[in-house]
C-alpha cells in the first residue's frame, strides 16, 4: 500500500479516513472532476445518492447529465452504456445488487465482452459496471448472491473485487481508466466495516495484481472481498498455535495474479482457498489449476477449498451457515497441516 | 392519452357514489368486507414496520396507501385462481388467504414464509422486478390448456414496466389469448425514481394498445372501482378473450423499504391530494348509513388480536434447521451435495 503511494506522483497528497463506500464515492467524484467523458448511470443513484449512498452528493455537484437516474432496467443500463462507450463516453453503470444483474447478462456476455474482438479493435467498450454483492447483512432474497465466477468465465471482461477502502478507490479508478470493460464487485458487508487512510486525490491500484496482506511461512490462504477478514481472523487464531499463515488478497479475479500465488505457495508449500461463492464452478477451482500449473511439486498436501455450498444463497435466517466462517477456515487449514 | 384512459372512479374522495349504476351492486356486506380486510392488512403492515424498528424483523417493504388496490383486486379472485405477487403485495396475498404467521416469517429470512397454505396458488414474492409477469402468463396458459376457467393475476409496480419481462409477458399473453390479469399498481415511485423519469408515456394503461389487449385505468384508492374492474378483467379472461392490463393509480405513502429514506428524493407536498383509501371507505359507509361504531371497533379489536397472535407464533416458531440449507435444492440430492451437507453437519457438531 505504502509502496504504491511512493510510486505514484501524488505521494504527498492528503489522506482522509474513509469507509469503503466513502472511498468509492470519493473515487467517482475524483474521476468525474478529472474526465468529462465519465458519466454515471443506474437506478436511484442520482437524487437518492444510491441505496448504499455510494453516489451521495454527486448529483448535486455534477448534475443530471452526468449522474443519471435511469428507468428500472438492467439490460437497458448496460445496453445503452455499450452505445455510449463506443461513441466517446466512459459510462460507470451501477447495478443495484449483483443478484439483479441477470437481465443484463445477455448484454454483458454477448456484447460488452466481445465487441473489441468482433470488430478487430475498431469498437471498444471502456465501461465500468459496479455491483454490490455478498451475504451477511440480513438483506431480502436475491440480494446476497456472490456469482463472480459467471463473469470471470466471460472472455473479454476484467473483474476486480476490493476488500477495503484504499483498494476500492484505487481499483475503481484503474477500472475507469482501463481501455476494456471492468466489473467492480463491492462487498456489502465491507462497505462500512472498516476505515482506512485514503488519498483524496487520484491514484490507481493496478488491475491484475494481488496483495500480500499478511506474511507467513506455513500455509497460504487465498481469498478476496469479505473473505479477507475471515481469513485474517483464522490466521490470528492459528498464530496462537504457532502456525504462521500467509494471506493473499487476490483483488483482481480476472486476470488473476499467478505470480503472487505461485511465489507464496512455493514458499509455504500449502494452500487454502476461501470464497463465498458456490463450490462447483467457483473461482477456487481456477486457483487450484494455477497452483497445479506453477507449483505442483512444491506442495506437501492437497489444496483445501472453503466455499459457499452448492445451494442458492438462503434467506437470511440461514445465511451465516452458507458463507464460510472462521471455524470452517481453521478446519480447512488444519486438514492441510495434518495431511 | 390521458383522455383516452380516464381514471375510473365509483366513489369520490368524500365517499359519495359517482356512478349510480353500481348502487345495487354495493351492499353493506360488501362495504364491510372491504373495510375489514383493509384494516386487517394495514394493521399487519404497520406492525411489520414496528417489528423491524425493534429489531424483531428484517428489512420490510410497506404497502400503506395501496390497500384498496390490493384488497379490492384480491377479492375479485376465485379461490382456485393463481396469484403472482411482488414483495409489496401482502395486502393482496393475505386477503386471498396467505398465512399471516408465514408472511411475517418471510421477512425474518425464513424460507417457510414462501410456502403457501395447501390448495392456495400463491407464488412467493418476486424480488427482482417484473420476473413474475411471465410466470403468471404460464400458469394461466396451463389453465387454458387444461380447459378450466381458472385464471391468474400478477401484481407489479410502475418501475416493472421498464423491464423486458413486462413486454415479454404481455406479448405472450396476447398472442396466446391467455386468461391472465396484469394488475399494475402505479404508486408514483420506483424507490426514488418518479413516474415521469420511468417512462415518457402519460399512462401505463395505454401500453395495452401495443399488445392489442384491453387496458383500463382506475383509481387505485377506490376499492369499489378496483373490485369491479378487476372482476370485469377476470370475466374477460374466463370467457376466453385473453388478458387485460389494469393500471391502478395509487400512492406509496411511506418509504420503499425500512432501509429507505424518502426525504432524500420526495418533497413533503407530494401526495398531499392523496385521500387514504380506508378513510374514504369510512366516509362512504357513513354517507350511506352502513357505518356502525361498535362494529368498527370490534373489527379493530379482532384484527389486533389476530396480529398479536401471529407475531407471537412467528417469534415462537421453531428455529431454522440447517438441513434446510441443502434440502429441496433437488428432489434427489446429488452425491456431491450430500457430501457437502454431511461435512458441514459434522463440522457443526465439532465446533
Amino acid at each position: 500500500m505504502a509502496m504504491e503511494l511512493k510510486e505514484s506522483s501524488h505521494s504527498k497528497q492528503t489522506t482522509e479516513l474513509m469507509t469503503m463506500v466513502q472511498a468509492i464515492n470519493n473515487g467517482l467524484r475524483t474521476m468525474l472532476e478529472e474526465d468529462e467523458r465519465i458519466i454515471l448511470l443506474g437506478e436511484d443513484i442520482g437524487k437518492n445518492g444510491g441505496v448504499f449512498r455510494a453516489t451521495e452528493g454527486l448529483y448535486d455537484v455534477f448534475g443530471d447529465n452526468r449522474v443519471i437516474d435511469t428507468p428500472l432496467s438492467e439490460a437497458g443500463i448496460i445496453g445503452t452504456s455499450i452505445g455510449l462507450s463506443v461513441n466517446g463516453f466512459r459510462p460507470v453503470a451501477e447495478i443495484q445488487f449483483l443478484g439483479f444483474i441477470y437481465p443484463a447478462y445477455e448484454q454483458i456476455m454477448t456484447h460488452v465482452s466481445r465487441i473489441r474482438m468482433r470488430t478487430m479493435g475498431h469498437f471498444t467498450v471502456p465501461m465500468v459496471i459496479r455491483a454490490p454483492y455478498g451475504a451477511g447483512i440480513r438483506a431480502p432474497d436475491i440480494h446476497s448472491d456472490s456469482t463472480e465466477a459467471l463473469f470471470t468465465h466471460m472472455p473479454g471482461l476484467k473483474v476486480v473485487c476490493p476488500s477495503g477502502p484504499y483498494d476500492a478507490k484505487g481499483l475503481l479508478i484503474a477500472a475507469m481508466e482501463d481501455p476494456d470493460p471492468v466489473l467492480v464487485l463491492e462487498n456489502m458487508r465491507s462497505y462500512r466495516a472498516q476505515r482506512e487512510e485514503v488519498p483524496v486525490g487520484k491514484y490507481a491500484v493496478e488491475i491484475g495484481k494481488g496483495k500480500l496482506v499478511r506474511e507467513g511461512t506455513d500455509i497460504t490462504i487465498i481469498a478476496w472481498g469479505a473473505m479477507i477478514a475471515i481469513a485474517e481472523k483464522a490466521a490470528d487464531h492459528m498464530e496462537k498455535k504457532g502456525v504462521l499463515c500467509e494471506v493473499i488478497d487476490l483483488r483482481t479475479l480476472y486476470p488473476i495474479d499467478r505470480e503472487i500465488i505461485a511465489e507464496s505457495v512455493q514458499k509455504t508449500t500449502r494452500a487454502v482457498i476461501v470464497h463465498e461463492a458456490h463450490s462447483t464452478g467457483g473461482l477456487g477451482n481456477d486457483i487450484v489449476s494455477i497452483i497445479n500449473d506453477t507449483s505442483f511439486l512444491y506442495l506437501r498436501a492437497p489444496i483445501e477449498r472453503v466455499t459457499g455450498f452448492d445451494v442458492p444463497v438462503p434467506l437470511f435466517a440461514l445465511e451465516d451457515h452458507y458463507t464460510p466462517t472462521v471455524a470452517r477456515v481453521i478446519e480447512g487449514i488444519e486438514r492441510v497441516l495434518d495431511f | 392519452m390521458e383522455q383516452d384512459y380516464p381514471i375510473k372512479r365509483i366513489i369520490d374522495n368524500e365517499g359519495f357514489l359517482l356512478d349510480s349504476s353500481y348502487e345495487s351492486q354495493i351492499s353493506e356486506k360488501l362495504a364491510k368486507e372491504f373495510y375489514y380486510h383493509m384494516v386487517r392488512v394495514r394493521t399487519f403492515d404497520r406492525k411489520a414496520i414496528n417489528l423491524q424498528r425493534q429489531g424483531r424483523l428484517g428489512t420490510y417493504a410497506p404497502f400503506e396507501g395501496q390497500e384498496a388496490s390490493q384488497v379490492g383486486s384480491a377479492l375479485a379472485l376465485e379461490s382456485a385462481d393463481w396469484i403472482f405477487p411482488t414483495y409489496r403485495d401482502h395486502g393482496a396475498t393475505l386477503t386471498f388467504g396467505a398465512d399471516m404467521v408465514r408472511t411475517y416469517l418471510y421477512w425474518n429470512g425464513r424460507v417457510e414464509g414462501c410456502v403457501p397454505p395447501e390448495g392456495k396458488n400463491i407464488f412467493p414474492p418476486a424480488v427482482p422486478i417484473a420476473t413474475q409477469i411471465p410466470h403468471a402468463v404460464g400458469a394461466a396458459w396451463a389453465e387454458k390448456m387444461k380447459g378450466t376457467t381458472n385464471s391468474a393475476i400478477t401484481y407489479f409496480g410502475d418501475g416493472a414496466t421498464s423491464e423486458g419481462d413486462f413486454h415479454e409477458g404481455l406479448n405472450f399473453a396476447s398472442v396466446f389469448k391467455v386468461p391472465v390479469v396484469f394488475f399494475n399498481q402505479n404508486n408514483g415511485y420506483a424507490i426514488s425514481v418518479p413516474l415521469d423519469r420511468q417512462m415518457n408515456s402519460a399512462t401505463i394503461a395505454q401500453k395495452s394498445i401495443a399488445y392489442g389487449i384491453p387496458g383500463v385505468r382506475i383509481d387505485g384508492n377506490d376499492c369499489f372501482a378496483v373490485y369491479f374492474e378487476t372482476k370485469k378483467a377476470f370475466e374477460h379472461a374466463r370467457s376466453g378473450k385473453g388478458p387485460t392490463l389494469i393500471e391502478a393509480v395509487t400512492w406509496r405513502t411511506g418509504a420503499h423499504t425500512t432501509a429507505d429514506d424518502p426525504t432524500k428524493y420526495r418533497s413533503d407536498d407530494e401526495g398531499k391530494d392523496f385521500v387514504d383509501p380506508i378513510d374514504r371507505l369510512e366516509m362512504f359507509m357513513k354517507n350511506y348509513g352502513y357505518w356502525d361504531d361498535e362494529w368498527a371497533s370490534g373489527i379493530r379489536e379482532k384484527t389486533d388480536l389476530e396480529i398479536e397472535a401471529a407475531v407471537e407464533a412467528m417469534e415462537s416458531f421453531p428455529a431454522a434447521e440447517v438441513r434446510d440449507l441443502f434440502n429441496n435444492v433437488f428432489e434427489n440430492m446429488p452425491t456431491q451435495l450430500i457430501e457437502q451437507k454431511d461435512i458441514y453437519l459434522a463440522h457443526l457438531r465439532r465446533v
